[in-house]
C-alpha cells in the first residue's frame, strides 16, 4: 500500500509551550486513520501543521512521497527549543506553505469549531469551495466567457449537495442549519476541493448517538465513493473503533500507542491517560 | 424558479434602461443649469465611488480609507491627458511650468488611464500591507491619501501637476461630443453612462467565481485560506479593482467640476464616502447607489432652503441662517445611523421580488382588516 502523508519527529512550539512533540505517523492510501487523546494532548495543533495553518518549529512533511513541509529550530526557536530531535532537520531546507497551498495539493479539511461562510446560503458554500480548481481568470468570469466552467461548478455542486441528502436546504442560510448538518455541510464544502486526503477535525462533536452511527456509514461511503484516504480526531470511542483502521493516540504532544483498534484498546498506558477517562465522561 | 429569475431580470434591465430614458428627456426638457442635473451628476459619481468602496469594505471585508487619494489620482490623470497640447504649451494653464506631458488624448483613454493610475498605486500598496496578517490597510492608505495630495501640489511636480494651481480647460462634461463628430453629448446622460458601466461591471464581479472567493475571505478568513482561496492574490485583487474603479470616478469629478485642485481631496471626501455606504447597507450595491443620490439630493438641493432663509415656505432668516443645513444634515444622518443600524437596505438588493413580497404583506395585512 501506498503511503500517502508521513509525519516526521514534528515539533510544535508556541512560546514555551510543546504542543506536539515529535510526533512521527503516516497515513496510507485509502485507509481511515484516528488521531485520539485527551483534551489538549495537540491533536488540532497536528492538522494545523499538516495544512498550513501553523509553521511546525522542527520536523518534515511529506505527501504523495514529496516532501511538503520542512522546518527546523531557528533564530529565537534555537535557544528556546525543548522538543525532541532537535539536531536531525538543522541546516536542512525549509518549506513553509500557505494553506492554499495545501489544498491545492490534494487535502482538505473540516474543522473542530465550525468554520461555514456565515452569510453565504448551503448552496453557495459548496460552490465557493470549487474556485480552487476553477481555470477561468478574472478577466473570463467577470465578463462570463467562461460560463461553461461556471455551469460545470453549479452541477458538480447540485450532484455534491444531493449525494449528501442536503439538497432540500440549498436555499438555506448554512448557519441556520441543525448542528449535524452543518457538519456534514462542513465535510461536502471540503469534498468540492477535490481532495485525496480528508482530514476531518471531531466531525462527530456534539452529535447524538443515532446521528453519530450515520456519520460512520457516511464516512466509509465517501470513502469509497471518492477514493478518500481519511485522517481523523474524534473522542467518540465507538466511531473510531468502528471505522478506523489504525490509531495514534497522543499524550501531551507525544505519541504513546499506535496500532489497529484492537492492539489500542488492549494498551495499558492508552487505557491510564485516555481511556479510562473517556468512560467516565 | 428559473423563469422567474429571468422574468425578474429582464424587469430589472426595463428598470435601469427607463432611469436613463428619464435622464435623457430631462436634458431634453429642462434647462441645463437646473439643479436636478447637479444632483444626478454628482450622484452618479458618488454611487460609483461608494460601489467601489463597498466592493472593498463590504464584500471583502478589508477596510481602506484611500478612496480620496485614488480619486485624486484618477482626476489628475484625466485632467493632464485631456488638456489640449496648444493649452499645455501656452500659459493659460500651465502659468508657472512648462508642462512635460505634450500630448493630449481622447476622453476615452484617458478615463481608462485614470483608472489604471489609481489601480498601479493600489498594487503597490498591496504588495507589503496585504500580506500581513492584521489589518494595517486602513492606516497605510489613510497615510497614503494624505501624502499624495501634499505630493501634488509639491513645485518640484509642477511641470506635470501644475503645483498648487488649478488645472482647467480639460475635456470636462460641456466638452463631451459624440464619437468621431462635433454633435455634443448630454453630460448627465454621459456620465450615468460611465458611472452604469463601471457599477455593472463590479456587479458582475460579485455574482462571479471571484466575487464569491472575496465573500469567503470577508465571512471567514481561515477557512478560505483552507478551501484554497489564496488570501493575498484575492485580497490585492479586489483592492486594485476597486482602486481603479475610484480612479475613474475622480475623473468623473473632475469633468463635473471643471477644474481640479489637490486641496479638495480631502480625508473628510473619504468620510463622506463612508458613510454612504453604511447609510446603503454595507454589502448591498444598490443601497450603495440609493443612499449616493439621497445624501447628493439632501445636502445640495432640498435642504439648501436652510441656509437660504426659506424652508418649505417658511420665512425667518434669523434660524434658516448659514450653517443650519449642516446641522439639520447631522441630525438626519445620526438618526439613519442610529435607528436602521444595518444602512437602508442591510445586505440585500433591492429587486422586484421583494417589492412583490412586500405589497403582498400588505395586502394582507388589509385583507386582515377588512
Ligand atoms: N496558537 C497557539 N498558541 C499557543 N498555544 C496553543 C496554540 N494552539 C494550541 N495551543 C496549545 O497547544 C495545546 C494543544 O492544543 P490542541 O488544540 O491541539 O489540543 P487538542 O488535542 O485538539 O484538544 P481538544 O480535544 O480539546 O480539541 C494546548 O495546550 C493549547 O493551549
Ligand atoms: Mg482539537
Amino acid at each position: 500500500m501506498k503511503n500517502l502523508l508521513e509525519l516526521e519527529h514534528v515539533t510544535m512550539q508556541f512560546g514555551g509551550v510543546v504542543a506536539v512533540n515529535d510526533l512521527s505517523m503516516h497515513v496510507d492510501e485509502n485507509e481511515i486513520v484516528a488521531l485520539i487523546g485527551p483534551n489538549g494532548a495537540g491533536k488540532t495543533t497536528a492538522f494545523n501543521c499538516i495544512t498550513g495553518v501553523y509553521e511546525p518549529s522542527n520536523g518534515k512533511i511529506s505527501y504523495d512521497g514529496k516532501c511538503i513541509i520542512a522546518n527546523h529550530p531557528s533564530g529565537k526557536m534555537a535557544k528556546l527549543y525543548a522538543g525532541k530531535e532537535h539536531e536531525m532537520y538543522l541546516g536542512g531546507k525549509v518549506l513553509a506553505p500557505t494553506p492554499d497551498e495545501i489544498t491545492k495539493l490534494g487535502i482538505a479539511r473540516t474543522f473542530q469549531n465550525i468554520r461555514l461562510f456565515k452569510s453565504m446560503n448551503v448552496f453557495d458554500n459548496v460552490l465557493t469551495a470549487m474556485h480552487v480548481r476553477a481555470k477561468a481568470n478574472l478577466f473570463s468570469s467577470v465578463f462570463r466567457l467562461s460560463w461553461k466552467e461556471e455551469k460545470e461548478m453549479r452541477d458538480a455542486t447540485e450532484k455534491l449537495l444531493k449525494e449528501q441528502n442536503l439538497w432540500e436546504m440549498r436555499a438555506e442560510e448554512a448557519t441556520s442549519l441543525p448542528y449535524g448538518l452543518q457538519r456534514r455541510l462542513e465535510i461536502a464544502r471540503a469534498l468540492a476541493t477535490r481532495p485525496k486526503l480528508l482530514l476531518l477535525d471531531e466531525p462527530a462533536a456534539g452529535m447524538n448517538p443515532q446521528e453519530t452511527q450515520e456519520l460512520a456509514s457516511f464516512i466509509k461511503e465517501i470513502k469509497e465513493r471518492y477514493g478518500l484516504t481519511v485522517l481523523m480526531i474524534e473522542h467518540h470511542m465507538d466511531l473510531v473503533m468502528n471505522i478506523s483502521d489504525r490509531i495514534y493516540v497522543l499524550d501531551f504532544g507525544s505519541l504513546i500507542a499506535e496500532g489497529t483498534p484492537e492492539e489500542v484498546q488492549s494498551n495499558q498506558r492508552v487505557i491510564d491517560a485516555y481511556l479510562g477517562v473517556a468512560e467516565n465522561v | 424558479m428559473e423563469k422567474e429569475k429571468r422574468n425578474n431580470l429582464i424587469m430589472t434591465f426595463i428598470a435601469i434602461a427607463l432611469v436613463y430614458l428619464v435622464v435623457f428627456i430631462l436634458e431634453l426638457t429642462l434647462r441645463p443649469t437646473s439643479i436636478v442635473f447637479t444632483v444626478l451628476r454628482k450622484g452618479a459619481i458618488y454611487s460609483l465611488v461608494a460601489v467601489s468602496m463597498n466592493l472593498l469594505n463590504g464584500f471583502t471585508g478589508l477596510f481602506s480609507l484611500g478612496q480620496a487619494g485614488f480619486m485624486l489620482l484618477g482626476a489628475y490623470t484625466y485632467a493632464i491627458l485631456t488638456i489640449p497640447t496648444e493649452v499645455k504649451q501656452s500659459d493659460r494653464v500651465y502659468r508657472y511650468y512648462d508642462a512635460v506631458i505634450n500630448f493630449d488624448t481622447g476622453v476615452f483613454v484617458a478615463l481608462i488611464a485614470a483608472g489604471l493610475v489609481a489601480a498601479f498605486f493600489a498594487f503597490l500598496i498591496g504588495l507589503p500591507v496585504l500580506r500581513l496578517k492584521s489589518d494595517y490597510l486602513a492606516i497605510a492608505t489613510l497615510g497614503f491619501a494624505e501624502i499624495i495630495r501634499a505630493i501634488f501640489q509639491w513645485d518640484v511636480l509642477g511641470p506635470l501637476t501644475n503645483g498648487a494651481n488649478l488645472l482647467r480647460e480639460f475635456k470636462d462634461l460641456s466638452r463631451i461630443t459624440l464619437p468621431f463628430s462635433d454633435i455634443p453629448f448630454p453630460p448627465t446622460l454621459f456620465v450615468f453612462i460611465v458611472a452604469g458601466v463601471c457599477i455593472l461591471l463590479v456587479v458582475l464581479l460579485i455574482n462571479s467565481s471571484y466575487g464569491r472567493a472575496f465573500k469567503a475571505i470577508r465571512d471567514d478568513e481561515v477557512a478560505a485560506e483552507a478551501m484554497g482561496i489564496n488570501l493575498f492574490k484575492h485580497k490585492e485583487m479586489s483592492f486594485v479593482i476597486s482602486s481603479f474603479f475610484a480612479g475613474i470616478s475622480g475623473a468623473l469629478l473632475a469633468m463635473f467640476q471643471y477644474t481640479v485642485q489637490a486641496q479638495q481631496f480631502r480625508t473628510m471626501l473619504t468620510y463622506e464616502i463612508l458613510l454612504i455606504v453604511v447609510i446603503g447597507g454595507i454589502g448591498s450595491i444598490s443601497g450603495s447607489c440609493i443612499a449616493s443620490f439621497l445624501y447628493i439630493a439632501l445636502s445640495e438641493w432640498w435642504l439648501r432652503g436652510l441656509d437660504m432663509g426659506t424652508f418649505l415656505g417658511i420665512n425667518a432668516p434669523e434660524l434658516f441662517r448659514s450653517g443650519f443645513r449642516r446641522l439639520v444634515f447631522s441630525v438626519i444622518i445620526m438618526i439613519i445611523v442610529l435607528f436602521f443600524s444595518k444602512g437602508i437596505m442591510g445586505d440585500k438588493e433591492i429587486s422586484f421580488e421583494r417589492m412583490k413580497h412586500l405589497f403582498r404583506k400588505k395586502r394582507k395585512a388589509k385583507g386582515a382588516d377588512a
